[in-house]
């Protein structure tokens, strides 16, 4: 343990630890995508999902206890992934006290310049996300037995549906260079794959995001709706 | 042609600096941007003005001893050439140039232009070399190198350690520079036996200076006028991790 707390106080530890609890949090993204597009086999397939999430793991543990280690095990590379970030991003701030008159950016995309802001306001929407739909604090008519319902209903409100739309488009610049910097910050990056690595990252993140937007969409279009 | 030049004036390291301004600055197309600093030091010089200090030496794009910021780009806007082969052509007349020192919490400024890099030296310090027997040379082919191997440990090698990885570098950040060093003497035979203590030491120093943290945005490789890649960044990650890995 002291071990790696001293392996930890390097800089480049810190961003390996970013980069895993990101791909720990990417595999979530990409689970949860696909978990929401049962959506389109109607209510019934939906919440039996919903549920089958819950009862992952009977008989051999509790009802509901495996999505607790998983959620624990979320919340974990969420905070690594912030912590590591904000420390990071002190220390950088840091290494250019002056600034320049006349600052020129060359071939940085615009993906690598907006992680940080990007990272806030992903964070704001998963707090939003999490109080709108799995709390139902923020949702008008929650009915903790029917996750269809809450989502269909919930994404009746434009507003509510444009938030999540833009909170995702973040996410996608987000995943974007998150993805093709943690090869780099890995070093992983062998002669068979390097030149794949920036289309991994474009086809994933735009996977992602065009799954997630899809969900609004289809429920303001009327193509998923109340029965 | 004229323009007009706003360069960073600092008398020295602990002094406040700022922005100063010199209209009608004649200069000939030809000449490099040093020959250029040089006709406006003669006339500054004339006019009982000290002198603007900047760094150089060999003027032919090798040492690494030059380097400024020309209109927020490190060493101008040439792709892989130095501040030194910067040629005035490269410029229009009535242009308003900014001349600025490397920004870097591990480059402080010493006067105007010229910064301390000894920071870099000290990374080098802590691995960049190899141990060999005195005696007379060996023979030059006595160790084989596969021929990939030799041209990326070349690719690598020729860093000239100017800095403009980490001027330019919105985290000021030496991970470019500290890679070609690690890559160049990490991939080849002779660079074996110290591998895993050169990685995880000049990774250790470049930590210990002021530098900062990469992010991957990959400006450096864009300015560096031996056309680095940042694949070299990845591959010393990956040596560092692998060093660590070994020592526990
Ligand atoms: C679903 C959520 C998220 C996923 C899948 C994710 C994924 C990633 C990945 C894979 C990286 C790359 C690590 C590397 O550079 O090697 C990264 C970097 C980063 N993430 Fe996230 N992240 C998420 C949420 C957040 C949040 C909520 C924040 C913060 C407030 C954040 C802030 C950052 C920052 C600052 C970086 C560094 C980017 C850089 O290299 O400049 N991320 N993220
Ligand atoms: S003066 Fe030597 S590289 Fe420019």
């Amino acid at each position: 343990m002291s071990r790696l707390m001293d392996f930890y106080r390097s800089p480049m530890a810190k961003k390996m630890v970013m980069a895993v609890s990101g791909v720990m949090l990417f595999g979530f993204v990409v689970g949860h995508m696909l978990g929401n597009a049962k959506m389109y086999l109607g209510e019934h397939a939906f919440n039996e999902y919903a549920e089958g999430l819950r009862s992952l793991g009977e008989p051999f543990v509790p009802h509901g206890q495996l999505l607790w280690v998983a959620r624990i095990g979320l919340l974990v590379a969420v905070l690594l992934h912030i912590w590591s970030a904000w420390q990071l991003t002190l220390l950088n701030r840091r290494a250019r006290p002056v600034s320049y008159a006349k600052k020129k950016t060359t071939q940085a995309t615009y993906a690598s310049r907006t992680m940080r802001w990007g990272g806030v306001i992903i964070l704001a929407f998963v707090i939003y996300h999490l109080m709108h739909l799995t709390f139902g604090s923020v949702h008008p008519n929650f009915d903790a037995t029917n996750p269809f319902h809450n989502v269909v209903s919930g994404f009746q409100n434009v507003w509510v549906s444009l938030f999540y739309i833009v909170a995702n488009i973040a996410l996608a610049f987000h995943l974007y260079h998150g993805l093709w910097s943690m090869f780099q910050s890995l070093g992983l990056d062998h002669p068979s794959y390097k030149g794949l690595r920036r289309p991994f990252a474009a086809l994933f993140a735009t996977l992602v995001t065009v799954g997630n937007i899809s969900f609004p969409l289809a429920v303001l279009a009327g193509v998923v709706k109340l029965s | 042609m004229k323009v007009t030049l706003n360069v960073w004036r600092q008398e020295g390291p602990h002094r406040e600096g700022r922005m100063v301004r010199y209209e009608n600055v004649d200069v000939d197309p030809h000449m490099s941007f040093l020959e250029m600093l040089d006709q406006l030091n003669e006339r500054l010089i004339l006019q009982g003005e000290e002198a603007i200090a900047f760094d150089h030496d060999c003027r032919e794009g090798i040492c690494g001893a030059c380097g400024v910021m020309i209109d927020g780009q490190a060493h101008g806007p040439l792709p892989e050439t130095t501040t030194c082969q910067l040629h005035m052509r490269q410029f229009k007349d009535g242009d308003e140039i900014h001349i600025e020192p490397w920004r870097a919490g591990a480059f402080p400024v010493v006067k105007d232009l010229v910064v301390d890099r000894s920071a870099f030296d000290r990374v080098i310090q802590a691995g960049g070399f190899i141990s060999v027997n005195t005696g007379s040379a060996p023979d030059a082919n006595l160790v084989p190198v596969e021929k990939k191997i030799a041209d990326s440990a070349m690719d690598a090698a020729t860093c000239i350690g100017c800095g403009a990885c980490v001027a330019q570098c919105p985290n000021g950040a030496a991970q470019l520079f500290t890679s070609a060093k690690v890559a160049h003497l990490g991939m080849l035979p002779q660079g074996q036996p110290e591998r895993w203590g050169r990685a995880a030491g000049m990774v250790g120093q470049m930590e210990e200076e002021s530098f900062g943290s990469c992010t991957n945005f990959t400006e450096c490789e864009a300015v560096c006028p031996k056309g680095i890649s940042v694949d070299f960044i990845a591959q010393m990650n990956r040596d560092f991790l692998k060093a660590k890995l070994r020592s526990s």
